[in-house]
């Protein structure tokens, strides 16, 4: 009798749960209208929300243009570097509002297809919410926004949607500049007019800028396949395209290839290269690199392109069966004059002179679309997109610094007592000559003579030179030290943040002197004595106010400790004990 | 624990996957993703690599694994015409591929890996659809991912549902039946032999070649229903169809050519230069065995040859040890000579 229930209570179970399965079913058909409807809602607020911050961008006297998107309130956009190329440095942009703005070119990326501009006219124009494009998945809805066939007349973007048909592409340079690495794939409808605008994931937030399509066989239309830079790739660019800078992609000096057995292996690497003088060889197996995974040489490249040069990037590679981690520093793709020369032609000097000279970047400026009133925000220079820029951002860094103290205001030679490991240390910072002793050594710089030749202490890589030049810049400022440029951000290598970067040329000797965002302080900086040598990198610790070493002037913040590294060796700590201020002999 | 019910109440033949997402239509169509969708079906593509590389024809296409030990199916293309076929599965390995067999009527061929425990569809439980569907699209269109890189996956509509009217050139295409056709830019190089699917995941079509409309001339997407081809693919599975032995028109490694017979053409200067023979050298084939100068190469072996450049790829395709059959016109008049380097 027992089991009997059972079996009835098991089919009136059974039973019990088909009515529900069935009547939910028939809910979740409900369900699913009114889901349409509120996905419907949901597109509708996100384009609402994205639409505002899509722009037009016109080429000169009416010809080609493209699209962009506004990411700052006081106007800087982004777009393909190829919609401005023949641009002049001022040109129209539209926006959804209906009304024409006046735009300049700020920066350039001619490898990875990005180009910074500034609309000029407004301090609050609506911004794009940016999104982590490295969450983006394929399967994701996304929609493009802009000027397809340039239709819109009436500056009303069209917006076209699809899904994320793939992501970490690699598109293979097309001529000898342009690279899309990293890239996201859609098919969401990318015609030309659309490059340079931006697509937006379902929430409306930008994951990328439109720039390219498979457009082979069936002429230049949509084909399902559109190409989009991530936004993160160009987040590690912004900084230095605001710069003004005509920026430079990287590589690690070395060129990889994968074996039958799917590893990628290093198949040839400069002597001369970072990556080489950090221990890595012919035939090492790269296994990660930039925190990812490694098993294509598309991976690899990657992970390669979204890098500025000069940043550095963690690389773990197996030899022998063991496995060893590194930071190698990358290096421009092309020599900085090959780069300058495809944007903006030859040096003068090079131009046979019975040739007319070929229209330039810094040249090609037509006064008639020149804004009178917006005319000084651009400033010709040869290597820069638009200088004004470099030195509106060199100012911005070098004005936050002096806050803490002007050290410009006199030019007094420089003491230094500290202590270095039980050994007292002192060093003497002065325009005529530089020295540290330490214990009972005593190393001295000749600033007339070649700063490279003079690297001492022993085993430090330079520090007296990284530390006299230090004083240069902060008794003379960038104006009067020489060649200063901003060049952009730089991640700490030991901190979890970016660096403002300045550099510093004298001679053959570059300096980059980093800046923390967060104080405004000189937090390092890196001395290379020549093109190819490690650095010398200063660390600038412990800043306090200290007001009692020159009573006639105000206050300075001075750093407590001076911590010195070369070539991988562990930092060293000079713990200062006095900073005095001498009259200059 | 409720899961395991659910799976239970619903057969154990659907994935859990499939159920939880039939029951979530709404969102998907245009939510936030369909990334979990896109993940379970992209193991079941594979990626093509044969021959081609030149004018137009790109040397890759699409597979979909059809069994657990390594069937796929894919287009009878130029592709296959190789030697060796590599695929390149979702998981980034690669193996040489053998050539099952095939059905030139549909172009459809069937190859195997060696593979095991893949992600593969059942043909016999694929779903069909009617127009107005929505599907997704799973290709290597493009080439786009190498190695280990999951395909390519576009969304649309299945726009009709109708007999195909579709040429390849000038030739009409083999294919005339029931087709999906779609709103979506499926059909590009690399595509042919891609997967379309429901928003349930389950195998609806094959993407087919890349065809114009035969009245427009516009390129048309479209995929042959799965319904249309599964018996087909168990025949050349069962072996009752074409076996490999037949399909490959395989070069020799040493072909005849045109210096070893001893004819010189004229210089191939236009797009189709006629096969003029200009000169003959002395002692050599040519001459022996009864060219002249001043003949037109009509034929070779049957096949006409309207310009030097077909000449030459017919050579490519005869042994230095085989005789041939040779058409000249000589004085207006058609001549039929047998050629042979060794007799």
């Amino acid at each position: 009798m027992i089991f009997e229930k059972r079996t009835n209570i098991r089919l009136i179970a059974c039973v019990l749960i088909l009515f529900i399965w069935i009547h939910a079913c028939e809910l979740l058909c409900g369900v699913g209208r009114a889901d349409d409807l509120a996905a419907q809602e949901s597109r509708i607020a996100a384009i609402a929300l994205a639409m505002p911050a899509a722009i037009g961008v016109f080429g000169p006297k009416g010809k080609g243009g493209g699209s962009g998107v506004v990411i700052s309130p006081d106007g800087y956009a982004l777009t393909n570097y190829h919609v401005v190329e023949s641009s002049d440095s001022f040109m129209k942009c539209s926006m959804p509002d209906g009304r024409l703005y006046d735009a300049v070119i700020v920066g350039m990326d001619p490898t990875g297809d990005v180009a910074m501009i500034k609309l000029l006219g407004r301090n609050d124009f609506p911004v794009a919410q940016i999104a982590d494009s490295d969450r983006v998945s394929a399967g994701d809805a996304c929609f493009a926004v802009g000027n397809p066939f340039l239709l819109a007349t009436d500056f009303q973007p069209s917006v076209s949607w699809g899904i994320v048909s793939g992501v970490h592409r690699y598109q293979y340079p097309s001529g000898t500049l342009l690279e899309y690495a990293d890239c996201i794939q859609t098919d969401a409808a990318i015609n030309p007019g659309n490059s340079g605008g931006p697509l937006f994931n379902s929430r409306g937030e930008l994951i990328g800028i439109n720039g390219r399509g498979s457009f082979e066989k069936r002429g230049r239309v949509n084909v399902g396949v559109g190409y989009a830079i991530s936004i993160n790739q160009i987040e590690n660019f912004i900084s230095h395209l605001k710069g003004g800078r005509i920026v430079d992609h990287a590589t690690v000096g070395a060129t990889v290839s994968s074996n039958s057995e799917g590893e990628v292996r290093i198949s040839e690497i400069l002597e001369s290269s970072d990556a080489f003088r950090r221990g890595l060889r012919f035939d090492d197996e790269i296994t990660r690199f930039g925190g990812r995974e490694i098993q294509t040489v598309n991976q690899f490249k990657n992970v390669l392109g979204i890098y500025p040069n000069g940043w550095r990037v963690p690389i773990t590679v197996v030899r022998d069966g063991s496995e060893f981690e590194t930071i190698v520093r990358l290096s421009g793709v092309h020599s900085a004059e090959r780069l300058i020369e495809k944007v903006q032609g030859p040096p003068p000097s090079e131009l046979p002179p019975e040739n007319a000279p070929r229209k330039r970047q810094s040249e090609r400026q037509d006064l008639s679309s020149t804004p009178e009133e917006f005319a000084s925000m651009f400033v010709a220079r040869r290597g820069f997109a638009n200088y004004y820029f470099n030195k509106l951002q060199r100012n911005r860094v070098w004005s936050g610094f002096i806050r803490h103290g002007d050290f410009t205001k006199q030019n007094f030679d420089w003491r230094i007592k500290g202590e270095l490991e039980d050994q007292d240390v002192t060093i003497v910072l002065a325009s005529k000559q530089s020295g540290i002793q330490i214990g009972d050594s005593v190393f001295v710089l000749d600033p007339e003579r070649d700063l490279a030749s003079q690297l001492v202490p022993p085993k430090s890589g330079g520090l007296l030179v990284a530390l006299h030049l230090w004083r240069k810049l902060l008794v003379s400022g960038p104006s009067r030290f020489g060649d200063v440029i901003y060049f952009g951000t730089i991640p700490d290598p030991v901190r979890d943040v970016q660096n403002d970067a300045l550099v510093a040329t004298t001679e053959s000797v570059e300096c980059n002197f980093l800046f923390d965002p967060s104080n405004q302080l000189m937090s390092g900086m890196e001395m290379y004595p020549g093109l190819n040598s490690d650095p010398c990198f200063v660390r600038f610790v412990d800043y306090q106010v200290d007001g009692n070493w020159a009573p006639q002037l105000a206050p300075l913040t001075v750093p407590r400790e001076i911590r010195f590294s070369f070539s991988g060796n562990p930092e060293r700590i000079i713990k200062v004990v006095q900073i005095e201020f001498l009259e200059a002999r | 624990m409720r899961l395991a019910i659910l799976r239970k109440l619903i057969g154990s033949s659907v994935p859990l996957f499939m159920v939880l997402v039939s029951c979530s239509h709404g969102p998907l169509l245009y939510g936030q993703t369909l990334k979990g969708l896109v993940g379970y079906v992209q193991p079941k593509i594979v990626k093509i690599m044969g021959s081609g590389g030149f004018q137009g024809l790109e040397p890759y296409q699409t597979g979909i694994v059809i069994s657990q030990d390594g069937y796929l199916l894919t287009v009878w293309s130029y592709v296959l015409d190789s030697d060796v076929v590599y695929v390149t599965t979702d998981d980034g390995r690669r193996f040489e591929a053998q050539l099952v067999g095939y059905d030139p009527r549909i172009e459809i061929a069937v190859l195997k890996i060696s593979a095991r425990d893949l992600a593969w569809f059942n043909l016999d439980s694929a779903g069909v659809v009617n127009a107005g569907s929505r599907i997704l699209a799973f290709s290597n269109l493009y080439g786009v991912a190498t190695g280990n890189e999951p395909v390519s996956v576009q969304q649309g509509i299945v726009a009709a549902k109708t007999k195909l009217s579709a040429r390849r050139g000038a030739f009409a295409s083999n294919y005339r039946d029931q087709a999906y056709l779609l709103d979506a830019m499926t059909n590009n190089p690399g595509a042919p032999g891609g997967a379309v699917t429901d928003l349930e995941g389950r195998l609806l079509g094959m993407i087919g070649k890349e065809l114009k409309d035969e009245n427009t001339g516009a390129w048309i997407n479209f995929a042959i229903p799965i319904g249309q081809l599964a018996d087909s693919v168990h025949e050349i599975r069962a072996g009752r169809m074409v076996v490999q032995a037949e399909m490959n028109t395989r070069q020799p490694t040493e072909p005849i050519t045109c210096q070893l017979l001893g004819i010189v053409l004229l210089p191939d200067i236009f797009a189709k230069t006629p096969p003029y023979v200009d000169r003959i050298i002395s002692g050599l084939t040519a001459e022996q065995q009864g060219i002249l100068p001043d003949d037109l190469i009509i034929e070779i072996n049957g096949n006409l040859t309207p310009s030097i450049k077909e000449v030459t790829r017919q050579l490519s395709q005869i042994d230095r040890d085989d005789e041939m059959e040779v058409t000249v016109q000589r004085n207006g008049k058609f001549l039929t000579l047998t050629l042979g380097l060794l007799r």
